[in-house]
């Protein structure tokens, strides 16, 4: 078996909130491969947030272990979870996070900026990021001047352009109308089958079925880990076996 | 990540609030302006003060007539001359360090040439007057011994009377009249300019000592020998003060004063008055620039208060910038780079304020200004300085974010 992407193990997270302990998570082990598109829900307070910030390299857990991309990150300082998050994970967020003052190319080439890339190499890695996702003739506009579909798929483009092991998309579709969040899935769909590794946090179901697994939290513990049932599978993300399942395959959230 | 990149957000990050950036500038502009205006004049009178001291000969001590006690009256200042050619020799033969010592009277006259005149002073001096003085002679010949003992009618002119008596024409050889009396044009001086008080040391003529106190002076004195004062050329690398004190001790023995007396002379150190000067300018420099320095310091302030203002307001940019892979230090370092470039930019429009500022108040007020790049290379460097100093607070706070917390901040 290839080194998964995301391997974690009883991993905890425990905040000091006005003098008392809350633990956000409770001792999550689960495995994601390479190439899985996987969907993360659950209510608020579920810990799905904490979960997304641990595995986005973005904090670290009080305890546990975290391997990403074969590599333990768990325990990093800041300076190197920073140049972790560069490299491998890319994100999308639910507000796009564009920074307004750049146009759409500066703003994809912006995490080339940490990465140590060549500085002749940013144009064209940044343009060619645009137009896989279809805003090659867009890339000299601003954030403003785009629509909110746009402005995600530039967003998806900067989180692309390190070529990251993993897509951390977070609520990617929670500020688009219904349609333009199909057209958002329909790029992650697109890229998942290039064989890009898809993390997405959401609390739509529509959303969640879009992926072939599904990871269920309440309390701070995985509840349910599922395949979604499709009708042409494509046999990725197999739940490992005896890692972090907390109820079979196939149940739950309703037939498609 | 380098300093260009970093140099490239700062420049958007400023253009954007252009007028707040020009106004946090404002202090650190007006600071360095000052800094270099004030400098600039200080330098200026300083180099001035050098120029008389070095025009008027560095090494003066002048002897004049002092105040003299008849019957218990004291009289004012020169009211009697108490000193003499006698004097003059002796304190020239008779102490070591003194190279020359030139007796002098002086007096106004208005001198005539054909159908122009012009008033000004005469000295009737020794051939001494022009060593001492380090006065040269720009054409003509020297004063000698001779004619100082023939009383010859001679004069030698100043550039000024030259020019207001002789706009276009080589006077030497030629006649004047001063007090009706017929004076033949032995020489020119070169020029002086100004004297530390404002005067212009080249509106003068040059006679013969003896031919001025028996020509020219109104009343000849009753003594032939006496004069008004006498100017001392002290060797180089000698002390002032000694030879001060020697020249003291030897006319007080010569006018045969007793111990309970005063002196019936003065003693001027013409390089003190001037360097008396020179200080209290250096203070007044100084202060202003104590001023500068604390505009500078305020417009610190400013700059760390803008900077504070911008890191609240682009968290969620430092957030996402980190989530994207950007370090502490990478954070630091960009707004470090913003605070720098801010003071620098305020910097160099006070550089090009302060030259300008410079510049006018040469032309307007007639100080003499002077710019030395030293100054403005300090002052440059210190406004860049302000904005590391100033500028790493507000960096560390932006590099000591959560990204997870800037991220969400709205």
């Amino acid at each position: 078996m290839a080194v998964p992407v995301i391997e974690t193990r009883d991993l905890v997270k425990t905040y000091v909130l006005g003098g008392q302990e809350v633990q956000a998570l409770r001792g999550v082990s689960l495995v994601i491969g390479k190439g899985e598109y996987v969907a993360v829900m659950g209510p608020s307070g579920s810990g799905k947030s904490t979960f997304l910030n641990l595995i986005g390299c973005l904090d670290t857990p009080t305890a546990g272990l975290y391997r990403l991309d074969g590599t333990d990150v768990s325990a990093l300082p800041a300076e190197n979870l920073a140049q972790v998050r560069n490299r491998k994970i890319g994100f999308v967020f639910q507000g796009f996070n564009l920074l307004p003052r750049l146009n759409a190319l500066q703003n994809v080439e912006m995490p080339l900026l940490y990465s140590g890339t060549n500085r002749r190499d940013w144009r064209r890695l940044a343009e060619e990021r645009l137009a896989a996702v279809g805003l090659a003739e867009r890339s000299h506009h601003l954030p403003s001047q785009l629509s909110g579909g746009q402005q995600q798929r530039v967003a998806i483009a900067r989180a692309l352009v390190n070529t990251p092991a993993l897509i951390l998309a977070d609520e990617p579709t929670g500020a688009l109308d219904s349609r333009t969040g199909e057209e958002i899935m329909g790029i992650f769909e697109r890229l998942n089958a290039e064989g890009i590794t898809i993390v997405l946090v959401t609390h739509e179901h529509d959303i969640a079925r879009c992926a072939r697994r599904i990871l269920s939290f309440r309390d701070g513990v995985l509840v349910r880990d599922e395949n979604v049932d499709r009708r042409s599978p494509m046999g990725r993300g197999p739940t490992e076996p005896g890692i972090g399942a907390a109820s079979p395959v196939g149940t739950g959230l309703g037939a498609p | 990540m380098n300093l260009y990149i970093n140099g490239r957000i700062a420049v958007a990050a400023l253009r954007v609030n252009k007028l707040r950036s020009v106004l946090t500038m404002l202090g650190i502009i007006i600071g360095v302006a000052a800094v270099i205006v004030m400098v600039g004049v200080g330098a200026g009178a300083q180099a001035r003060v050098e120029e008389q001291i070095r025009l008027l000969g560095s090494n003066l001590i002048v002897v004049m007539s002092g105040s003299v006690n008849q019957g218990g009256a004291r009289a004012g200042q020169g009211t009697q001359w108490t000193i003499s050619e006698d004097d003059a020799i002796a304190i020239q033969t008779e102490l070591e360090s003194i190279v020359a010592a030139a007796p002098n009277v002086r007096g106004q006259v208005q001198i005539v040439h054909g159908n122009l005149n012009w008033g000004t002073a005469v000295i009737g001096a020794t051939p001494e007057f022009f060593e001492v003085r380090d006065w040269q002679l720009e054409s003509g010949r020297a004063l000698e011994v001779e004619d100082v003992r023939d009383i010859e009618r001679v004069a030698w002119l100043g550039q000024t009377v030259l020019t207001n008596l002789f706009p276009d024409e080589d006077p030497v050889g030629l006649t004047v009249r001063i007090r009706n009396t017929p004076f033949i044009i032995a020489g020119t001086l070169v020029g002086k300019g100004q004297s530390g008080q404002g005067q212009d040391q080249d509106d003068i003529i040059v006679v013969p000592l003896s031919t001025a106190k028996k020509k020219l002076l109104g009343r000849p004195p009753a003594d032939p020998r006496v004069v008004a004062s006498i100017t001392v050329k002290v060797a180089a690398g000698a002390s002032m003060i000694s030879a001060e004190e020697h020249i003291r001790d030897l006319l007080r023995d010569r006018h045969q004063l007793q111990a309970f007396q005063e002196d019936d002379f003065i003693l001027r150190n013409l390089a003190e008055i001037m360097r008396t000067q020179e200080a209290s300018s250096k203070v007044l420099a100084l202060l202003l620039a104590a001023v500068a320095s604390v505009s500078l310091l305020v417009g610190g302030i400013g700059i760390m208060n803008i900077m504070l203002v911008s890191v609240t307001e682009r968290t969620r940019e430092i957030g996402l910038r980190m989530a994207v892979g950007a370090r502490g230090r990478d954070v630091l370092s960009q707004f470090l780079v913003e605070a720098v470039l801010l003071s620098l930019l305020g910097g160099g429009i006070g550089v090009l304020l302060g030259l300008a500022g410079s510049a006018g108040i040469g032309h307007f007020a007639g100080w003499r200004v002077l710019i030395e790049p030293s100054s403005v290379l300090l002052s440059f460097g210190f406004a860049g300085l302000i904005g590391v100093f100033f500028g790493f607070y507000p960096a560390r706070q932006a590099a000591a974010l959560d990204p997870i917390v800037a991220l969400r901040r709205d």
